[in-house]
């Protein structure tokens, strides 16, 4: 690790005061961080430790219904809190996929979302012709291994996923990421808080310098929602696809579903053709529902070797709506 | 009687305390940090490595180049023959010829270019980002893409060299005629990729020089070897080097041979005149130490209609160095398993800039029943025989190649009872569903080559008050040696387990050799036993007994069927001697001359398979196995439960890919490159023994069986793919893609 | 804000206070424990956070000792895997692993202890499934798997299903 400073934030005023300064990164669970450091893809000389900044490790019921999760919850505190388990499933099983135990106690809903791609050259102990460590030097994976790279959304200039799989549940939840920042705080869509590679490559999301996530909020409740993660071995793996689907029924009529894929393209992608055709559509009808899932499909590009994530994908989508509708609601 | 007992590992204290000491984890004063600047590119030539910006880094002391580096010596092989091509052949137990730090060129990516000395851990790893290489890029010779027809293309015949272990081809019978008169045959290629050992303990070396005395703890399979090659290396007497390791933190073969780095750490403190740590990182362990060849097999099997072999050919290519050709023999299960009256074997290599190969648990026999266990289940479904009956079919009752008697072979009752903890013949013939999987049932046969390492030594120590010491140099890996030996002596002697202590891991102690092959029962067990025994004797004349015709028991010795007899103090106390030194060795060439030594097993597997998102899962297994005497029970039961692990991992999980373009491992770390996690383990693996003696092979009765677990595994996944889908998978490992 | 490139650090390890000074940040817990406090209990497999050879406990829950930069750790009580037996009486998470045969080599079983007791602590010991699932976060090149399901499922006081 190059050398750096450290200080621990005690207000959230200083905090985002000193995280404007270039150069200096939030340290909440350090799982991501960390490995930054030591691989040189981030080499900040300030680092500002919010782990312990007071209230931002409060999951609270929003008055009017919904849930606020605070930024620096720890993943396993977030999956197992009662509300989520019984109101969230899909954010619950989502994160208790992610990860290990381990790391789940270290990890924080804020910093998983700003997880970078596991993109192997990305990762790489030396830097590698790639984009996204640096901008304007090619994309290794274009022409070499690309059978886990994304099938959605890229472009020439880089063809890596989003690896988190908390973000699929809360984009599919309709999630808002809630930052407070020197110039002022926002309310980003979960759905659109990722960015696909068009534009800049070699930003991962909308965040500013020294904004500070400070909450993730739930809308209603979505007892029917569950979670689905397709991977090589059993646990502690990223997924290779994942789905997460969010049902509101009438009976056995889908009166609504929100449906987003994982580790398909570099945001959580949402099947919003397919959602709409999904409302109204009778659960025991599987054609009907993989027809609806297809439409999505139109826009999906393969690269050299990953064509068989499209088929994959489809049927995690498939199962998941079916997971979620076998939910107690 | 100690032995077949299912004792408690007397390790276990120290282990679950997190007392045991590993490489890694020793000290001493004045201690640098070691970390490697590795080559970025497969082949080319270091043109500059520009050092200042390093040294700015407060705490790094040093940076050592090539240009630093004294000149290593050649370790020539045991096997160099003199007057020969062979004579100045290199092998092991040194890992590859190759020494870098030797000059400018650049062989295969992560080969070590410059080491960073640190006074902290984090000093040295920032000086290592911060050392600036210059090169000139050369174009490398890169694997061929995995599919037969390019492999064969590159292939070549191995040269001769201390690697070279057998001839690479082989031929008996009539090849041609078996061919031409089959009823039914199977044609196919088999291919697997590079995987690493990923043992949980990188290697780790701290060199320390006094006097010109170099002493090291090492993580090793084979402290004598780390001696020897580093006294030839650093052109010094064996003397002068003790190498240590109590523990080594698991090897898998990985650890066998000496690296490159183990000299390098100990150069590095001859230079520097203070001790230097060099752990490796994870990401080094990829590049610095060997790995399972890429490898494709070409295998055709000819049979007649009642379902008899009538001709075995096998053409096996694998992937090696541009400096040394590692040979991984897989055709000797071909060699070992059934009758057949003709094969035609042949082992070649393809070169490429990688780094250097190493066996790897299962070496020779893993790799070889994955491409024959496959085509003899293609074979059975062609034939519509049972494959478990096609296998009793062409049960080998002398050596195939040989035509030698075995020293002992119960394969029929493995199969036999392996089968029946199965329910294998009762096994549902439709295909079955449970929810979204599909199930499917495969076996395989196990087999593994008997290696027997010369004369491992080991020494008794007998003690007026009743206690033992055992004192060999071998090392502790985690294969339960630290458990079997003590129960030896302790068998021999009539002490409980408790009396025993062992003393293991240190040049210091007698030489026993290095502890791969699955060799260490066999061959050390069997020194022990003779140190025991010699022990024994020599208390037995103390007693004025006939050493022939004592027993131990209960700390007594007497003569045999006598009853109360004196005690070890009394005996002892007659005379001033405080201890008797019994030692024992073990010659495998004066054990079994004449016969074909082997152990056998079948593995049984049911797998769930659900086609809709390509996932593999295991079920079941039950693993039975002829393998002589089991000397632990229990260690033994976690041997091959783990070597089953091993090769449900090698079935469906890993692979270290070799980048196309860049020529490098496509991941170097363990979240790229996946081996099998707890929750991808049922509960309901089944371990069975046949009763068995092999008197043959070992005075112990018993064989190895470290490797033999992780044979068959693969192919009794593959078959278990195909009963359930009907796809038959011929390319490892068995993910997603390949299954939907 | 105070921003320091070397700092003073107390934090309680195995029941015992520990003031290091002059503490460069860049230190993980990890390297702390082994190079600075000598206890080389913890291990390290990968460096990561891929491997769970450096699990302790801080505050009470299981972590991966190299995910942490020890400066962080102020204040915070650590517990290895040479603090969680009772003086020389083992822990009977750790007996279980010798009544069981959980490991091998040992070089994952610290980890695999300290995961074990956490686990254990969690609840999470409903059926073997779920042990399973919750120790999928130390790995075990020995593939001791099997064993040490048997080993947390003992240790919890379960009677095998
Ligand atoms: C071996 C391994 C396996 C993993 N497997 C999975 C998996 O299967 N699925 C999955 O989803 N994830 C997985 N992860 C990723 C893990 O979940 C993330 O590393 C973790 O969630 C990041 O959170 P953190 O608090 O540790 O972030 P940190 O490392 O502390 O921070 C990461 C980044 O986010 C910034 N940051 C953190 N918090 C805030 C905030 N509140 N506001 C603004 N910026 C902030 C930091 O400055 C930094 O740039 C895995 C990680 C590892 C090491
Ligand atoms: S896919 Fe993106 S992250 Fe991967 S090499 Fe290309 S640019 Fe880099
Ligand atoms: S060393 Fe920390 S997880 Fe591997
Ligand atoms: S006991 Fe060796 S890695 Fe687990």
């Amino acid at each position: 690790m190059t050398p750096f400073v450290y200080a621990r934030a005690d207000s959230l005023g200083d905090t985002i005061a000193a995280g404007a300064a270039p150069d200096s990164a939030f340290l909440a669970g350090g799982t991501e961080l960390l490995n930054w450091l030591r691989l040189g893809i981030a080499e900040p000389t300030r680092i500002i430790d919010i782990s312990r900044l007071d209230g931002l490790d409060q999951i609270e019921a929003l008055p009017g219904g919904g849930l606020t999760i605070g930024a620096v919850t720890h993943l396993n505190d977030v999956a197992q809190h009662a509300l989520v388990m019984r109101d969230y499933p899909v954010l619950s099983q989502a994160i208790l996929h992610a990860a290990s135990p381990q790391l789940r106690n270290l990890a924080t809903i804020g910093g998983n979302l700003l997880q970078k791609t596991r993109c192997a050259y990305f990762r790489a102990e030396e830097q590698l012709p790639c984009n996204k460590r640096q901008l304007g030097s090619g994309c290794s994976a274009l022409h070499g291994i690309n059978d886990n790279h994304a099938i959605f959304g890229w472009t020439k200039d880089c063809v890596a996923t989003q690896p988190s799989d908390p973000a699929v549940a809360l984009a599919a939840l309709d999630a808002v990421v809630v930052t407070a920042h020197r110039s002022g705080g926002r309310r980003i869509p979960a759905a659109e808080f990722h960015l696909l590679p068009d534009t800049r490559p070699e930003a991962d999301n909308v965040l500013q310098q020294g904004e500070l996530i400070t909450a993730i909020e739930l809308p209603a409740a979505a007892p029917r929602s569950a979670y689905l993660k397709v991977r090589e071995r059993e646990s502690y793996e990223y997924a290779i696809v994942s789905a997460a689907a969010v049902l509101e029924m009438d009976g056995q009529t889908i009166r609504r579903a929100a449906v987003a894929l994982g580790s398909v393209a570099l945001r959580p992608w949402r099947l919003s053709t397919a959602e709409e055709q999904l409302a109204g559509t009778e659960l025991g009808d599987r054609e009907a529902l993989s027809t609806a899932i297809e439409q999505s499909f139109a826009e999906a590009r393969p690269l050299s070797q990953n064509a068989y994530k499209i088929e994959l994908a489809k049927t995690a989508a498939l199962r998941a709506i079916e997971r979620a509708a076998r939910m107690p609601s | 009687m100690m032995i077949s007992q299912p004792v408690a590992r007397p390790d276990g204290g120290v282990k679950v305390t997190g007392r045991a000491r590993y490489a890694a984890d020793y000290f001493a004063p004045d201690l640098l940090h070691a970390v490697l600047v590795t080559a970025p590119v497969p082949a080319g030539r270091v043109t500059s490595i520009a050092v200042d910006d390093a040294l700015a880094e407060k705490g790094v002391v040093r940076v050592l180049t090539h240009e630093d580096m004294p000149k290593f010596g050649r370790f020539a092989s045991p096997r160099a023959e003199p007057d020969t091509q062979m004579q100045q052949a290199e092998g092991p137990p040194a890992a590859q010829s190759f020494m870098p730090m030797q000059g400018n060129e650049i062989r295969h990516e992560g080969q070590p270019l410059a080491i960073v000395l640190g006074e902290t851990l984090e000093a040295a790893e920032a000086g290592a980002r911060r050392v600036a290489l210059r090169y000139e890029f050369a174009e490398p010779e890169l694997p061929a893409p995995p599919e037969w027809t390019a492999i064969d293309k590159a292939a070549v015949v191995p040269r001769e060299s201390g690697f070279l272990f057998l001839e690479p081809t082989f031929t008996k019978g009539e090849v041609d005629r078996g061919l031409s008169n089959a009823a039914a045959m199977v044609e196919a290629v088999y291919l697997q990729p590079s995987r690493h050992h990923n043992a949980m303990e990188p290697s780790a070396t701290l060199a320390e020089w006094n006097d010109g005395e170099l002493t090291l703890h090492d993580a090793t399979q084979h402290v004598y070897g780390v001696r020897q090659v580093l006294a030839a290396r650093l052109n010094i007497p064996a003397e002068k080097v003790r190498v240590i390791s109590r523990h080594t933190g698991g090897g898998f073969g990985g650890k066998g041979w000496i690296w490159p780095h183990q000299v390098l750490a100990a150069a590095a403190a001859r230079i520097m005149q203070r001790p230097v740590r060099l752990a490796l990182s994870r990401a080094n362990a990829y590049s610095c130490l060997g790995y399972q060849p890429r490898m494709a097999q070409k295998i055709v099997l000819a049979a007649d209609r009642s379902g008899k072999l009538t001709a075995v050919q096998q053409d096996v290519v694998n992937l090696t160095t541009v400096t040394d050709d590692f040979v991984e023999f897989a055709t000797e299960a071909s060699k070992g398993l059934y009758a057949t009256p003709a094969m035609r074997l042949s082992q070649r290599v393809e070169r490429a800039n990688v780094a250097m190969p190493t066996p790897l648990r299962a070496p020779v026999e893993g790799p070889g029943t994955w491409a024959l266990e496959s085509a003899m289940d293609e074979l059975a479904h062609r034939l519509g025989i049972d494959p478990l009956d096609l296998r009793l079919i062409n049960h080998a009752d002398t050596d195939p190649a040989t035509g030698q008697p075995w020293s002992s072979k119960k394969l029929r009752e493995a199969y036999e009872e392996g089968a029946r903890l199965f329910g294998w013949r009762e096994r549902p013939r439709k295909p079955q569903r449970d929810g979204d999987w599909l199930i499917g049932y495969g076996m395989a046969t196990c087999s593994m080559g008997c290696f027997r390492n010369p004369t491992p030594a080991a020494e008794v120590r007998l003690r007026r008050d009743g206690t033992v010491l055992i004192r060999t140099g071998t090392q502790d890996i985690g294969t339960g040696t630290l458990t079997i030996f003590p129960q030896i002596a302790a068998d021999v002697l009539g002490l409980p387990m408790e009396k025993v202590e062992l003393e293991m891991g240190d040049t210091q102690l007698p030489e026993a050799g290095p502890t791969y092959g699955s060799s260490s029962t066999m061959g050390v067990g069997a020194a022990v036993l003779a140190a025991a025994e010699d022990a024994r004797s020599q208390l037995a004349r103390l007693a004025n007994l006939l050493p022939d015709e004592v027993e131990m028991q209960d700390g007594h010795i007497r003569r045999k069927g006598a009853a109360g007899g004196q005690t070890i103090a009394d005996v002892m106390s007659h005379t001033d001697i405080g201890e008797i030194i019994g030692s024992g060795s073990f010659d495998p060439a004066q054990h079994g001359k004449g016969l074909a030594m082997r152990t056998f097993g079948a593995i049984f597997m049911e797998v769930g398979v659900d086609p809709g998102l390509g996932l593999l899962r295991l079920r079941r297994a039950v693993g039975s196995y002829s393998a002589g005497r089991i000397v632990n029970p229990r260690t033994a039961r976690s041997q091959m439960t783990g070597g089953i692990i091993w090769g449900w991992g090698m079935a469906a999980i890993e692979q270290s890919r070799h980048e196309p373009v860049l020529g490098r491992f496509l991941s170097k770390n363990l979240s790229g490159v996946a081996i099998p996690v707890n929750a991808d383990i049922p509960g309901d693996i089944i371990i069975h023994f046949v009763d068995e003696v092999d008197e043959h092979a070992s005075p112990i009765g018993g064989k190895g069986i470290g490797e033999l677990g992780a044979t068959g595994v693969a192919a009794a996944v593959a078959n278990a793919v195909f009963d359930a889908t009907g796809k038959r998978i011929r390319e490892l490992p068995i993910t997603p893609e390949k299954l939907l | 804000m105070n921003f320091h490139d070397r700092h003073l650090l107390r934090l309680r390890v195995n029941g015992e206070d520990h003031s290091l000074s002059d503490l460069d940040p860049r230190v993980t817990l990890l390297d702390l424990l082994r190079e600075r406090l000598h206890l080389t209990g913890t291990k390290k497999g990968c460096n990561f956070g891929e491997c769970g050879a450096c699990t302790v406990h801080l505050d009470g829950r299981r972590v991966n000792a190299c995910m942490i930069l020890a400066v962080s750790c102020e204040g915070r009580e650590v517990t290895t895997i040479e603090g969680l037996g009772n003086g020389d009486a083992l822990h009977p998470v750790q007996q279980a692993f010798i009544d069981h045969d959980g490991f091998q080599c040992g070089f994952c079983t610290p980890g695999q202890v300290m995961s074990a007791a956490a686990l254990i602590e969690e609840g999470h010991t409903g059926s073997d499934a779920e042990i399973r699932e919750w120790m999928s976060g130390n790995l075990c090149r020995c593939s001791a798997y099997p064993q040490i399901v048997e080993a947390v499922r003992a240790a919890a006081g379960r009677v095998s299903q």
